[in-house]
């Protein structure tokens, strides 16, 4: 994730708090969204933006979640995500961004 | 009239490992300062050999075929081709001694010193190199006392040279308060310069044409040549020419980001079908500041940086010779300034409208040649499988198009895809890496056709938020026409 994104995501929290905030990935390569998952909740992994060792904890979806689709009318999301809906691999992306709710939970607890 | 051709292509690699340090990103972390990241990047920096026995090096110079990376185990840094050669149908690895030897004689201002106990190893490197004829290396001469340059480092500006870890010489700046003339920038400069040209002459090689029969050089590097007042407007197409011995042709340069190549083909084959010019070469030599681009991803995974080469291509585009692939004129696909930037409409633009127009369905293209950047570079640092998204993307419109079901889009993408290979030079990758093996593969009748499709990323000049792109296809040539008097 980019300097710049990153700078954004921190401007918001400081702006509005961790509450009430989702940060939605949509990156279709499950790797890539990956990366960009841990950035907004465990912090920047290279250590080089504002991100670099801040860790939101914000909860984190991919667009092509069911969550997701669900929340948004389904026309709308046919004309911006149905696309990359045939060409990610939403099954890897689901399984990755589950595991990583379920590690903030863990931090969560164990805090 | 009939269509044109590319008759000829030549991809060359330089192995660089003393310049991975210059690349932009290494550089930036080394001025900063945080934490011994030079003595990292050195311990992770491969040897010749081991960048000579990479597969996808191999693919690139055209020893192994694209779909052999499908074979091979992974990680590919550790599965090294059992008796490769440094030398391939399309080109050559090059050493860095024979490298920096090249880029002196690239050198027309003595922007370059070379230290007295260096220049006969560098002079000696290039006497063995098959162009040796064609290399005047006696341009190297005796070399400069180490003490000057060593003087020049600490007081004017100029960058040391390495190679083997010791200071062998130094790069000037030309002018104290210009930073297009500062060292860093004629470093980049004169490295393209000599990658080019490089390239350029395993195309005359190839090709078997006399460098005076080439009337036109289209450059389409990513370097800026210039100076404070025209940062970037200058150029290097004739500079590549002229060190090559093309004294018939003229030359500019076309600049696009990542689409220069296929920008650069595009008008040259405009011009060969107009008439204006009939032997057209398209150059580029490769980037010093995508070298170690992502070393840091590399260093957290603890594997060798696999940006250490410098990348060259040249091709070039004639009148119809009855035997080489034709560049369908009605093939070239673009990406509109109203195109919309969804992912969707920019592959609609580049692939459906031309294969519309020429009457055909997605899956009669036999490969499609996408952004071709190596995954093995690029996922560990978080930037994914480019030209596996890519060919899911094509595969998707498919399956738009009712012409696969949604379960076919990995065989679609195993049959008309590739894994990446090309390393991460920005304007190398850009689909046209693979026209080497797709010329190779339609002479032999392996193909009948291929499309090359490549994307650029205008927005990051911060001067418009547009992506841009460009796609043509190149097909069998029939034979039996007419040859055009070349």
């Amino acid at each position: 994730m980019d300097t710049e994104k990153q700078t954004i995501i921190k401007k918001l929290v400081d702006e509005m708090g961790i509450q009430d905030l989702v940060v939605v990935i949509g990156a279709a390569d499950p790797e890539v969204a990956q990366v960009t998952a841990e950035t907004v909740t465990f912090g920047d992994p290279s250590f080089a933006g504002p991100l670099a060792g801040v860790s939101l904890r914000l909860p984190v979806y991919h667009i092509l979640e069911p969550e997701v689709k669900k929340a948004v009318p389904q026309d709308v999301y046919q004309e911006q995500a149905g696309f990359m809906e045939l060409v990610a691999d939403t099954e890897e992306i689901g399984k990755r961004f589950k595991e990583i709710r379920n590690r903030i939970q863990e931090a969560e607890h164990s805090a | 009239m009939s269509d044109p051709v590319i008759k000829a292509c030549s991809h060359v690699l330089i192995h660089v490992p003393s310049l991975v340090r210059y690349g932009s990103k290494p550089s930036r972390e080394i001025d900063d300062g945080m934490s011994p990241v030079l003595s990292a990047i050195e311990t992770h920096l491969r040897s010749f050999e081991e960048a000579v026995t990479y597969p996808p090096n191999q693919v690139v110079i055209g020893n192994l075929h694209p779909d052999h990376l499908n074979d091979i185990e992974k990680p590919w840094y550790r599965s090294p081709v059992e008796g490769a050669s440094r030398y391939g149908a399309y080109g050559e690895i090059m050493p860095e001694e024979e490298f920096l030897g090249l880029m002196k004689l690239a050198d027309d201002f003595d922007l370059m010193w070379i230290g007295k106990e260096t220049a006969p190893m560098l002079r000696g490197s290039l006497q063995t190199h098959p162009f040796r004829k064609d290399l005047d290396s006696g341009k190297i001469e005796g070399g400069v006392e180490m003490a000057r340059i060593l003087e020049r480092i600490q007081n004017h500006g100029s960058l040391p040279l390495y190679h083997r870890g010791c200071v062998v010489g130094c790069m000037h700046r030309h002018h104290d308060k210009d930073d297009a003339l500062k060292a860093q920038v004629l470093m980049e400069n004169l490295v393209t310069k000599a990658s080019g040209a490089l390239a350029l002459m395993h195309l005359l090689k190839k090709a078997d044409i006399e460098a005076t029969d080439i009337d036109l050089l289209l450059n389409c590097s990513e370097e800026a040549v210039g100076d404070r007042y025209n940062r970037g407007g200058g150029g290097l197409a004739k500079a590549i020419g002229e060190m090559c011995g093309c004294v018939s042709a003229t030359g500019c340069d076309i600049k696009a980001f990542c689409v220069g190549p296929l920008y650069a083909l595009m008008h040259a084959v405009g011009l060969v079908t107009s008439g204006l010019f009939k032997k057209i070469v398209v150059v580029g030599g490769g980037s010093l500041a995508k070298l170690g681009m992502k070393f840091k991803g590399h260093l957290a995974k603890d594997m060798p940086i696999l940006e250490d080469v410098l990348g060259g291509l040249a091709f070039l585009v004639t009148g119809d010779d009855g035997e080489s692939p034709l560049v369908r004129m009605d093939s070239v696909g673009k990406h509109d300034i109203g195109s919309g930037s969804s992912q969707q409409s920019i592959m609609e633009s580049l692939v459906l409208k031309p294969l519309d127009r020429m009457g055909k369905k997605i899956t009669d293209v036999d490969k499609y040649a996408v952004e071709l950047q190596n995954p093995e570079v690029t996922a560990p640092a978080g930037s994914g499988n480019v030209p596996l998204t890519n060919y899911r993307m094509i595969g998707a419109l498919a399956v738009l198009r009712k012409e696969i079901e949604r379960e076919e889009i990995d065989r679609f993408v195993l049959e008309h895809g590739m894994p990446g290979f090309s390393p991460t030079q920005g304007h190398i990758p850009a689909a046209v890496s693979f026209l080497g093996h797709a010329i190779a593969a339609i002479k032999r009748g392996k193909m009948n056709n291929a499309m090359f499709v490549a994307r650029g990323s205008l927005f990051l000049g911060r001067m418009t938020q547009l992506s841009d792109g460009l796609s043509f296809l190149i097909e069998k040539n029939p034979g039996g026409r007419v040859p055009n008097p070349l």
